[in-house]
């Protein structure tokens, strides 16, 4: 990296003095030039790290609380007169008749015991939903599985409302006026209240990784989205893999050099840079359309998506075993193959790495992509979790773009999560693609 | 090499197994249309999902027009069988029903929303009648001291407030709103630059007069860069007026009451004399002059075939839910006033169908 500097009374036979005065000087201009160049390519680097660092941290900083949760504990009286005996139901009876009681009225009866100043019906509206509405199926859940707690007072941790939620996690700002926030004065003293008592936890959200969507920030999750993406992603691979690879292997291997070769790899090449969206117009014209598939579904979703990375596939595997030497073709003849054996037995394993590297990263684009579901109705408000390619579901992306689209302040974070649950999964498979690289790719 | 072509096998097997297998029940309520109702239309659905014996509905938010394309495509299971609308259905959308089957379709007036014009807190503080906010933001005005008409207009030359009318503050007009796809920017060049456009006389006339021309001079937003399309998200607009205190944006009521701690909304006018902020209670009794109605359809034929339709639209204008302490209050929706919401139940009830002349 230092400036090329001549040897002291270098000459060589061209009679050229290298020390002379006009020839320093175009060194000099020489190395300026050098210098600027790296320092250029230096700055292009730090710039670029700096705009990702820069992102992915305020990401971050904003997702960080989304793998959080307030939660309260009240004292909940699992009152017997309420509540279903178990001592003589069956299993099955019993959930069923605790899922029929108003759990909403324990709660407003734990809360009204703690607060017993509040009365009317506007303030204990109010005092209620210091919970979330959430916490009516987490008490039933919890009477489910400890039927013993029935006829006792018990203290259980019920989530917070979304907005108590941001005041503990400080991103709501209650120093301005009270007319300007949602929350009043009275249900912040009540915050402060609990707090005191130590009663407002903020703990580890495993239902962020495990559930579906919502409309409450604090009851939403990302499974359902990240099981829609991989239903759809594996339709996708299932049809895109075996298409392009046959499709890689024909054009390189067997197909005449003609003319409609040529047209076909103008097409394929074009294909490879045309706008995700018309894909999704396709993928409605033929799918929804003509063959009459059910909307919303990781079926179709996944078969549009293949059309979109079938461009990729074929370009990256043909270029993999356009990259097998041919001598390696030339051995197999010589010992009899035939040209079927040199493909299948020889170049297709060789040139696996490279399919297998453009395979990840055409996949990792589908899994990005949100444009194309669009048309075919995976942009939904979807909330159970799919269990087979033919139920409703969404993606990541999509649930990003529906929650960056909700009022409610919560979601900014729960967005943000959702950004690193995504990104999480894209830095996987891209490292998957690398290390397959380096594992398998051999040089000759 | 062999397992490899097992490996294809197997993974063809597997997907056209799946492809070939009947598409599975789909007993999922489908809802879809306007971005505007997608939040009530949601938080109904979860509710209802949790607390009926029925799945919860699958929304989607297409846009009112988007959405009723859909729904009057057809009937049967890959139709929806409900759509939103942040405005009336339309003759024309209707007859298309008609055209494809669809041909009784029941209305639920399901509440109101408002939209408001805010800043940033801090900035300055103005009141703004809908007379003024037209000279602001349309293409064409009437020129100074003219009462309009065809012969009057041009293009509009106004880049500060106090050029308009001296009483407002000394400050550029910067607006960022949302664009033409978007049923908040169709309510709000209906209701705001035509009705500040009818506020001139020669308007008025050409009115009478013609109406195809007065309704293209009339809704016509200026593209000088003054109004800023802003992108569909409403959330967009509220995070890029905190980053700058000189801009107004035009959005739905719902992310006002979300936000209420760093906005400040503008009193608007209808007439120029009585200005009212955007409160719940002035756009509920319909004296904030920037509201509009939101609806729902639902497909008659649907209903028995796909299970709870009925239950789900009840759900939704139900007492807890679009009553006076309604979940749905809390997110922003402008409820029904008692008399209106049993005149929907009414319809829910006996499946009333709707007629459009």
């Amino acid at each position: 990296m230092t400036d090329y500097q001549p040897f002291e009374h270098e000459q060589d036979d061209t009679g050229v003095d290298w020390n002379s005065p006009e020839m320093q000087a175009r060194l000099h201009r020489r190395n300026i030039g050098d210098r600027f160049f790296r320092f250029v390519g230096f700055f292009a680097v730090t710039a670029s790290a700096f705009f990702l660092v820069f992102l992915l941290g305020n990401i971050a900083q904003k997702g960080a609380s989304g793998f959080l949760q307030t939660s309260i504990e009240i004292d909940v009286a699992f009152d017997a007169d309420i509540l279903p005996d178990p001592t003589n139901l069956e299993k099955d009876a019993f959930a069923a008749a605790v899922a029929q009681v108003n759990m909403q009225y324990l709660i407003r009866q734990a809360l009204t015991n703690r607060f017993p100043e509040v009365t009317g019906r506007r303030d204990t509206t109010r005092l209620t939903r210091l919970l979330s509405s959430g916490a009516r199926a987490q008490l039933r859940d919890i009477v489910i599985k400890n039927p013993e707690l029935i006829g006792t007072t018990h203290r259980v941790s019920l989530l917070a409302s979304d907005e108590i939620d941001q005041v503990v996690k400080g991103n709501t700002d209650v120093s301005v006026d009270e007319a300007n926030r949602k929350l009043t004065d009275m249900e912040l003293g009540w915050l402060q209240s609990l707090e005191s008592e130590g009663r407002v936890t903020k703990d580890l959200h495993t239902r962020f990784l495990t559930s579906g969507d919502s409309r409450e920030p604090e009851l939403v999750g990302v499974w359902g989205a990240v099981a829609g993406s991989g239903l759809t992603l594996l339709v996708t691979l299932l049809t895109a893999f075996p298409i392009g690879v046959f499709a890689a292997i024909y054009l390189e291997e067997f197909a005449p050099k003609n003319r409609f070769t040529d047209i076909v790899e103008i097409n394929i090449n074009n294909l490879a840079a045309v706008p995700s969206i018309v894909f999704g117009l396709l993928g409605l014209a033929v799918f929804l359309g003509l063959m009459g598939m059910a909307r919303s579904a990781p079926l179709v979703g996944g078969l549009t998506l293949a059309l979109l990375t079938l461009p990729t596939i074929i370009i990256s595997a043909r270029s993999a075993i356009a990259a097998v030497p041919p001598s390696i073709r030339d051995a197999a003849r010589g010992l009899g193959a035939s040209p079927m054996q040199v493909a299948f037995h020889h170049v297709v394993p060789l040139a696996m790495p490279g399919i297998m590297t453009g395979t990840i990263i055409g996949m990792a684009r589908a899994l990005g992509e949100s444009a194309p579901l669009l048309m075919i109705g995976m942009v939904a408000f979807i909330v159970d979790v799919p269990a087979s390619i033919n139920d409703p579901a969404t993606v990541l992306p999509v649930q990003i773009f529906i929650w960056a689209d909700s009022p409610e302040r919560a979601f900014i974070e729960k967005t943000s999560a959702a950004i690193m649950v995504l990104l999480f999964f894209l830095i996987t498979m891209n490292g998957l693609a690398i290390w397959l690289r380096q594992k398998f790719e051999r040089n000759w | 090499m062999r397992r490899f072509n097992i490996a294809v096998c197997f993974a063809s097997a597997i997907f056209f197994g799946a492809n070939g297998g009947s598409v599975s029940a789909e007993d999922n309520i489908r809802v879809v249309g306007s971005s505007t109702v997608f939040p009530f239309a949601t938080a109904a659905a979860e509710e209802f999902g949790n607390t009926s014996v029925f799945r919860t509905p699958i929304v989607e938010a297409t846009g009112t027009g988007g959405g009723l394309k859909l729904f009057c495509a057809g009937i049967g299971k890959n139709f929806p069988d409900v759509v939103n609308a942040s405005r009336r259905i339309k003759k024309v959308e209707m007859d298309a029903c008609q055209n494809n089957g669809v041909t009784e379709v029941v209305e639920v007036k399901i509440g109101f929303d408002g939209i408001v014009l805010a800043s940033a807190k801090g900035a300055p503080a103005m009141q703004l009648s809908l007379r003024n906010l037209y000279l602001a933001l349309a293409a064409r005005v009437p020129a100074p001291s003219t009462e309009g008409g065809v012969g009057n207009l041009i293009d509009n030359p106004y880049r500060r407030w106090n050029e308009i009318d001296p009483t407002l503050p000394d400050l550029e007009i910067s607006v960022l709103g949302p664009p033409p796809t978007s049923g908040t920017r169709d309510a709000f060049n209906q209701i705001v630059i035509e009705g500040g456009c009818r506020s001139f006389a020669g308007m008025q006339a050409l009115e009478t007069a013609d109406l195809y021309r007065f309704i293209a001079l009339c809704r016509a937003v200026r593209e000088d860069g003054v109004y800023v399309e802003a992108g569909e998200n409403d959330n967009l607009i509220v995070q890029k007026l905190v980053g700058n205190d000189r801009a107004l944006g035009i959005f739905g009521y719902s992310f006002l009451s979300q936000n209420a701690d760093i906005l400040q909304a503008y009193p608007i006018s209808a007439d120029g004399n009585l200005f009212l902020e955007p409160t719940f209670d002035a756009i509920a009794d319909g004296s904030y002059p920037i509201s509009r109605s939101l609806f729902l359809y639902a497909k008659k034929a649907h209903v028995g075939v796909v299970p709870g339709i009925q239950e789900y639209i009840r759900e939704f204008i139900s007492e807890r839910a679009a009553g006076e302490f309604g979940y749905l209050l809390d997110r922003g929706l402008i409820p029904l006033s008692d008399r209106e919401r049993t005149r929907s139940l009414y319809s829910v009830n006996s499946l009333e169908h709707l007629e459009l002349n």
